[in-house]
């Protein structure tokens, strides 16, 4: 017989001290809770969420929580930077699945669980936004080469196709008279790009899953590149032969180009990109104004991806 | 459709009343912001919300005479109060995008003036106010005559070129900026019409005899 070994317990399965001691306060709260859970239009609370340290980081000052949840472009839920926060209450992000298909030897549909299992990390980033302002993030999640590995792209796929999820019932921007956007909202990176180490599929950011209004479940991060590219509740990823659709492309194809990497140099049409707000803080004083970076700083890592394209041309 | 008159004796204190209540937002968000409770990009926000009430006045100053023609209520004693409300919204707009956003930088200000086309606009449309707000006053009204009447319909390409300079703003007009566009198109719009129906209006009322 061989001798007993208790499983191993997981670090995130631990209960904190702090619950641990305020288990009774958790019994009264429960009845609230059930109060809370019946009433729609207030967000469940994230919870945590493990990660080892990844090889990424900045010694910049990261962007308060409370900013990095509170000032989001997510057209779904409503054009104003604070409708996400106020207006996502309704959406559930689980259960959840991402179908992964087009150009592979193995089409598959994962759940979040099989998504968790490909070995979340924490990386913190710089986010520039193409409006001009900027924040420090730090995310949790995998990179996207993991996933790609898992359904074996075939020799012929060029680039990599996202989708987000349609649902005008979870979603008040995505229904009524006023339409910003065609859904879903979809998004392309070229297969090298999506390959790229920096290229990051994120489940989290602040040690917790990610808040609805930040692109829960699950979402793209690619910091060379403006904030649109970051397509959020991904519920499928094709592979494919020609160039996908970007939804801000098709809208106004002479503001928004399918690369859309971050460039001091070439200027939003109305505006400059020459200059970044980073945000951070209340108060008058408390964002500020910092020069852009080419590839927004990460020039280093990707700028051989683009060796000999012309990228006022290819913006 | 008619509201009981308000007692003449009240009139200047509603017309204060109405200066009190229009600087109550810029007052209050202002607060906000120097006290750190206008979420993590201050500036923008108070910069935007200035320049939101800049159109809400403009739209109440170009509403006065049509709500006097269509529903006979006469509310033109608070027209230059919303007008100058209006002046002064665009103003502080700009102060806001002097100092707070840009800090001064005038070589970037200058330039954003000149190579940005929604800069440009809401430029022009406050350099426009300017003889305007000047001229609000008995005093100018006297002077003028009817070149004042000419003068003043410059608010309405004013009203125009905020709204463009609001719409080119922004990435995707949102639902208020629109409303607001439809708005002040329709007030101009009206004025288009105006004449045709006051006539039809006057032909009615001599009919009835």
């Amino acid at each position: 017989m061989p001798p007993y070994r208790p499983a191993r317990i997981a670090g995130s399965e631990i209960t904190p001290e702090s619950s641990y001691f305020g288990r009774r306060d958790l019994l009264r709260l429960g009845a609230a809770g059930a109060v809370a859970l019946a009433t729609p239009g207030l967000a469940l609370a994230a919870t945590d969420l493990a990660a080892k340290p990844g090889g990424y980081g900045t010694d910049e000052q990261l962007t308060p929580e409370a900013d990095v949840t509170g000032i989001n472009n997510f057209y779904e839920f409503g054009t104003g930077k604070s409708d996400p926060a106020e207006k996502s209450g309704d959406f559930k992000p689980t259960p959840w699945t991402v179908k992964v298909d087009g150009m592979v030897a193995k089409p598959k549909t994962f759940d979040l669980d099989q998504l968790t299992a490909l070995g979340l990390e924490e990386r913190v980033y710089r986010m520039r936004c193409v409006e001009a302002w900027s924040m420090v993030i730090p995310w949790i999640g995998f990179p996207l080469a993991a996933l790609l590995d898992r359904v074996e792209p075939l020799g012929s796929a060029k680039y990599v196709a996202f989708e987000t999820v349609v649902r005008p019932e979870e979603m008040p921007g995505q229904r009524g008279l006023f339409q910003p956007l065609p859904w879903p909202y979809v998004e392309g990176l070229r297969l090298d790009e999506a390959r790229h180490p920096l290229t990051l599929l994120a489940m989290g950011l602040y040690g917790k899953t990610l808040p609805n209004q930040n692109g829960a479940p699950i979402r793209l991060v690619t910091p060379w590149k403006y904030g649109f590219k970051g397509i959020k509740s991904i519920v499928r990823i094709s592979l494919t032969e020609t160039e996908p659709p970007s939804t801000w492309n098709k809208l106004a194809p002479s503001e928004y180009g399918f690369y859309a990497n971050v460039n001091p140099e070439v200027d939003h049409p109305r505006w400059s990109q020459a200059t970044e707000n980073r945000i951070g803080g209340g108060g008058f004083f408390g964002s500020n104004d910092r020069p852009t970076l080419m590839f927004n700083g990460y020039g280093e890592e990707v700028a051989s991806l683009y060796a000999g394209m012309d990228l006022k041309a290819n913006f | 459709m008619a509201l009981p008159a308000l007692p003449r004796r009240y009139h200047a204190a509603s017309i204060w009343l109405v200066y009190a209540l229009g600087l109550a937002p810029a007052a209050w968000s202002f607060y906000l912001g120097a006290t750190g409770q206008l979420g993590g990009n201050a500036v923008e926000s108070f910069e935007h919300l200035l320049g939101e009430w800049a159109l809400r006045f403009l739209i109440l100053t170009l509403a006065i005479s049509p709500i006097r023609d269509l529903f006979r209520i006469n509310w033109l004693r608070y027209r230059r109060a919303l007008g100058l409300l209006a002046f002064w919204y665009v103003l502080m707009h700009f102060s806001t995008y002097v100092a707070l956003d840009k800090r001064f930088a005038l070589g970037v200000i200058a330039e954003d003036i000149v190579r940005r086309w929604f800069i440009t606009i809401g430029m022009g449309a406050l350099v426009a106010l300017i003889p305007l707000a000047l001229t609000s006053n008995a005093w100018s009204i006297r002077k003028l005559g009817p070149t004042w009447t000419r003068l003043h319909r410059l608010i309405y390409p004013i009203a125009a070129l905020g709204a463009l300079h609001a719409c080119l703003s922004v990435k995707v007009i949102g639902p208020d900026l629109m409303v607001y566009a439809a708005l002040i198109a329709l007030l101009i719009g009206w004025r288009l019409v105006r004449p045709r129906y006051m006539e039809r209006k006057r032909a009615m009322r001599l009919a009835r005899g």
